[in-house]
């Protein structure tokens, strides 16, 4: 296990550091302490590592992860994870807004609640909240699976693409487009391998599942209300 | 038969026939009306300004003799590598999806032949442009279509899109007809439906915000390259100082004649202020954090002609960018292609019927029938003609004003041929030595 103290050798040789260890490097486990919410923190990474970062973190977390395990033993701000393409985000207290905004791949893991535009424009990548998301979450999303163990906030899925979202609570408000659906076998696998992914106990069954009407797809005039 | 005298029939301004054209296609269709380019109105422009050259006072240089130097360096504040370019021509952002992969191609071509670089757009980076382009500034959009580490660890220059002068505040829509199965996948979309590009980013809001995101972005990226801020120009003093305070190595200012895809068009025309107003506010900003020429400004929107590109420096800016002018140089809006643009209902130089992907000329389409008529090498070719022309033009007129550099162009080389153009210059009316706003005056 390898040390990096933030406060003490600073963000760029934590980054540089990181972001240097190669496919097959033996230095695989890694713990960044003092954070000190400091931003931009194991951002880039690109090689089969595990990061635990002890303590909260500020903006961009973990952003455009590739293939790398980051785990924050602590609190993350605005846009963990955003644009992950693979590896695997673990947060284990609160996640600010637009939690994996625009991922394209990789799982991440919020064990708390995460806030407003949690999965914004997502591109592919899975989401799973143990607690709650805030307002306006899967805006614009496009591929992947959000899933949410406790309740979502207003406009959920508001111009919805083809994501697929989970809910085991309430629901505030469905966004334009954004309606119930038929929950199939598939689904039920796909979300159960999730939760199990992501170390919920949480069953398969008690959620509803949320997609596209389809219906904003191609502009129609006679739909200009719904905006 | 009456003699009586009658007026002749009066059109009026007001309701001219343009506009009663678009009232009776608003009735008949439901829907705004969506095309490419930019403003077309008239406004102040570089045409609304002269050079002085050289006089008792001041000696020219001997043109194609004495040495008028080109070169110019952006992202020279915080980018370990700088990008140094021959000329201080850019080409501008444009996405594939809005242009067929063979235009990419030939763009970069282009600019790489002529020693400059060419930028990516909404849709992410192609092989194609990447493989052709010495220097390929990639595009951090608020779509982040096909947006990765791998890419924008490609790149010679990052450029955050906050703003587009065609349509500051406005996202984008490419539609359904366009959305190829190659475009599509790039996009993470289906096939076939229109795709938004949305207005603002999804990650960050504000100038606090952006100084985060560039520190991220320079994290990511070892902070070698340059990280440039496109803005249109709405507000050009403030969003220069802000751009500058979170962080940009190059600010990119585009006012409202710059080219867009697809928009509507009572955006084009009506949102954001002309390209000339946008300049002076901008380097004022600059002067202001005393960071002119150590953050760069690349200005674009309606620049043609090396004297456009002169005058562009000598009101402070850096280099220049082209979008439109490119497309043109390609073959867009040729009159070889007559016959179709009528069976489309338009005209040669009118045609910006882009978004429907039925160009004649093969440029903005992804049909790769139409795409085959451009031909990427020969349109490369007549793209480095085009930019070294404009080269020249520039040059010849830095050296009548005496200049050794176009860099060395002045505010002072300049005068203005209209109240409106001497006020946004802020250069004297010609013949005078005053302008609107002048202080003592
Ligand atoms: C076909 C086309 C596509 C464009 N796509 C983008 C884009 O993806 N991103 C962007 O920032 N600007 C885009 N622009 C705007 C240009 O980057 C540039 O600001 C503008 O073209 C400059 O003005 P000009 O066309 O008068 O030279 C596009 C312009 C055109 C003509």
């Amino acid at each position: 296990m390898q040390t990096y103290d933030v406060a003490a050798d600073g963000l760029r040789g934590l980054n540089a550091t990181l972001q240097a260890q190669k496919q097959e490097t033996n230095q695989t486990r890694w713990e960044v302490v003092n954070p000190k919410g400091s931003h931009a923190i194991a951002v880039g990474l690109d090689a089969p590592i595990d990061v635990t970062v002890k303590g909260s973190t500020g903006y961009y977390c973990a952003g455009m992860n590739k293939q790398a395990t980051v785990r924050v033993v602590g609190s993350v701000g605005p846009g963990v994870a955003e644009n992950m393409m693979s590896g695997t985000v673990i947060v284990d207290g609160d996640a600010s807004q637009y939690a994996g905004a625009t991922g394209h791949g990789g799982l991440l893991v919020i064990k708390g609640n995460a806030s407003s535009r949690c999965g914004i424009s997502m591109k592919g990548i899975d989401i799973v909240v143990h607690g709650n998301i805030g307002h306006m979450s899967a805006f614009m999303a496009q591929a992947g699976n959000l899933v949410v163990c406790g309740d979502a906030g207003d406009a959920l899925g508001d111009s919805l693409y083809e994501a697929k979202l989970f809910v085991r609570g309430s629901v505030k408000s469905l966004g334009a487009d954004c309606i119930e659906k038929e929950m199939r076998p598939e689904h039920l696998e796909t979300l159960g391998d999730l939760l199990s992914r992501a170390g919920s106990d949480a069953r398969a069954e008690d959620f509803r599942r949320y997609g596209s009407a389809r219906e904003l797809y191609n502009f129609d005039i006679d739909n200009a209300a719904a905006y | 038969m009456d003699k009586t005298p009658g007026t002749l029939p009066i059109q009026s301004a007001t309701f001219s026939n343009s506009i009663n054209s678009e009232i009776r296609r608003a009735a008949a269709t439901g829907i705004y009306d969506i095309r490419g380019g930019g403003a077309k109105r008239r406004v102040p422009h570089f045409d609304d300004l002269l050079f002085l050259g050289a006089s008792v006072s001041r000696y020219p240089l001997e043109g194609y003799r004495e040495r008028c130097g080109t070169s110019v360096v952006l992202g020279t504040r915080f980018a370990k590598k700088p990008i140094e370019l021959d000329i201080p021509v850019t080409i501008a952002g444009m996405s594939f999806g809005a242009l067929s992969g063979r235009a990419k191609e030939a763009l970069g071509r282009g600019a790489s032949a002529a020693g400059t670089s060419t930028t990516t757009g909404d849709g992410g980076m192609t092989p194609e442009e990447r493989g052709h382009s010495t220097k390929l500034v990639y595009q951090y959009l608020p779509s982040r279509y096909g947006m990765n580490p791998d890419d924008l660890r490609k790149a010679d220059a990052i450029e955050i899109v906050v703003g587009q002068g065609a349509k500051p505040g406005g996202g984008g829509m490419l539609l359904g007809q366009k959305i190829s199965d190659r475009v599509a996948e790039m996009r993470t979309l289906p096939t076939g439906i229109d795709q938004r590009s949305a207005c603002r980013h999804p990650d960050w809001t504000g100038p606090d915000d952006l100084e985060i995101k560039i520190l991220e972005l320079r994290e990511i990226t070892g902070w070698q390259v340059p990280i440039y801020v496109k803005v249109g120009a709405t507000r050009p003093y403030y969003d220069t100082a802000l751009a500058v305070k979170a962080g940009a190595d190059v600010v990119v200012m585009d006012g409202m004649q710059g080219g867009t895809a697809a928009t509507q068009d009572v955006f084009i025309e009506h949102v954001g202020i002309p390209t000339l107003a946008s300049i002076r506010p901008a380097v004022q900003a600059l002067q202001d954090l005393g960071v002119h020429r150590e953050v760069q400004l690349v200005i674009s929107g309606g620049i043609r002609t090396g004297a456009d590109v002169a005058k562009a420096l000598a009101l402070g800016a850096d280099a220049v960018a082209i979008g439109t002018a490119a497309l043109v140089a390609l073959g867009d809006n040729d009159p070889k292609w007559e016959a179709e643009y009528q069976a489309l209902g338009t005209t040669t130089g009118a045609y910006d019927d882009w978004h429907e992907g039925r160009d004649p000329a093969g440029i903005t389409t992804q049909d790769p029938e139409l795409a085959a008529r451009l031909d990427p090498v020969e349109a490369g070719r007549r793209l480095r003609n085009y930019l070294k022309v404009m080269t020249l033009e520039a040059q010849t007129i830095a050296r009548a004003c005496g200049h050794n550099h176009l860099h060395n162009l002045e505010p002072e080389d300049l005068c203005a041929l209209t109240m409106e153009a001497a006020a946004m210059a802020k250069v004297p009316l010609a013949g005078t030595d005053w302008y609107p706003g002048k202080p003592g005056f």
